[in-house]
């Protein structure tokens, strides 16, 4: 039974809706069909509020804030499309696709990519940065599987997925800023790695940095809607 | 009323977006009813013309010679458009912006090659050291992404551009469509 002092009233996008107590704006939006385009988050694992994609507009304040990680209030008011927020969302993709070398017509995830289908819905056409043409490293030591740099937006979900729910920790990121790296174990090869060959990381990759080997041409859709079934499984237990 | 004037251009990409662009079939023929194509590939015409209305430009610049070309298509048209990922983004030709153009050249000419190697150097355009999008050198109008653009987002963009009525970009096509 839920105590009435946990539900809390808020408004977001001029609708009123209600939450419980501990709830993020992200959750409460969803839960009432509003929205919020997202990168970094998916569902089943724990948020950090890296992509900025979700950055929505409380009142009361200028600072932008990143929905999955912000907990809802009493009397809140949010709004989460403004034309300036959209202009933001674009430039964090555009800051996206100019850091790597994302070629999506020659990429295993065309078609399959969350940072291609957000740029269209978003309504980015060009890229107005000058492209860094990084020179990045694929690492195909792995038997099942490869992680191409070129790709890798830094989301961290894979990080999150091998260390929250198959609890190795194989992955992480190594460096700061603009030189951050993700990598197995203390910068070894993936396929002499402490990697447990479950292939979660496969599956949650936003783009097409890590993918299965045995996937050819563009047909590589990636399935990361097991997550919250794992985890209730678990939790059921 | 006369005839809008339209171009295609094509530096450096497949012709791929050529290709879909003449996946037009009939549809170039209504098409042609509004426009005169004036300058193409297609089109036996070795100099670009003065006054351009609608310039469709393939390909990424990737040389000397693309850069002049784009230059002189800006300064001579009306509305220009981006054509394809190459174009709109660099695409496939930018994938040797990390190696540099010496060590392509050097693989191709000169380590892969056992009768006299030699990088061409008269006639063929020096290749510039990064290959860059269009809108990187001069404004673009408009950015048709995809690679190809579909025939139906030719058909689209064309229609709305001659019109004169709203174009939406996005609802039409996307990067590596």
């Amino acid at each position: 039974m839920t105590d009435a002092g946990d539900v809390k009233t808020l408004i977001i996008d001029d609708r009123e809706v209600s939450a419980l107590r501990g709830q993020t704006i992200l959750e409460v939006a969803r839960e009432n069909g509003i929205d919020i385009p997202t990168l970094c988050h998916v569902n089943g694992l724990g948020d950090v509020g890296a992509c900025r994609m979700c950055l929505v507009e409380i009142k009361g304040t200028s600072k932008l804030q990143p929905a999955c990680v912000t907990t809802i209030y009493e009397s809140m008011e949010v709004s989460t499309n403004t034309e300036r927020l959209q202009k933001h969302r674009r430039t964090i993709l555009e800051l996206l696709f100019a850091e790597r070398n994302h070629i999506c017509s020659v990429c295993v995830a065309n078609g399959h990519c969350e940072l291609q289908s957000l740029a269209q819905q978003q309504g980015l056409t060009h890229v107005r940065l000058p492209y860094r043409n990084p020179d990045l490293h694929v690492d195909g030591s792995h038997e099942r599987y490869t992680i191409d740099h070129n790709r890798c937006i830094l989301c961290t979900r894979c990080v999150r997925v091998c260390a929250e729910i198959e609890g190795a920790h194989v992955w992480d990121v190594m460096g700061r800023g603009i030189n951050s790296m993700i990598i197995s174990d203390l910068n070894n090869p993936w396929g002499e790695s402490s990697c447990t060959r479950c292939g979660k990381c496969v599956q949650v990759c936003p783009t097409g940095a890590l993918f299965d080997k045995s996937k050819v041409g563009d047909a590589h859709p990636k399935y990361p809607d097991f997550l919250p079934y794992l985890n209730l499984m678990r939790e059921a237990k | 009323m006369s005839k809008l004037t339209l171009a295609t251009v094509w530096l450096d990409g497949c012709s791929g977006c050529h290709m879909s662009f003449l996946d037009l079939d009939e549809r170039l023929l209504a098409l042609a009813e509004l426009v005169d194509i004036v300058y193409s590939p297609i089109v036996d015409r070795k100099d670009y013309p003065d006054h351009v209305d609608i310039a469709l430009v393939e390909g990424a610049v990737a040389s000397v010679d693309d850069e002049k070309k784009i230059h002189k298509i800006r300064a001579h048209t009306k509305t220009l458009v981006a054509m394809g990922d190459c174009a709109v983004a660099g695409n496939v030709p930018s994938m040797r912006n990390p190696i540099g153009p010496k060590a392509i050249l050097d693989r191709a000419f000169i380590e892969n090659t056992t009768s006299q190697p030699q990088i061409p150097c008269i006639v063929v355009p020096k290749l510039l050291p990064i290959v860059r999008p269009i809108h990187e050198f001069v404004k673009v109008d408009v950015f048709l992404p995809g690679c190809p653009p579909s025939a139906d987002t030719f058909h689209a963009a064309l229609t709305a551009l001659v019109t004169g009525t709203p174009l939406d970009v996005p609802a039409l096509t996307r990067f590596g469509a």
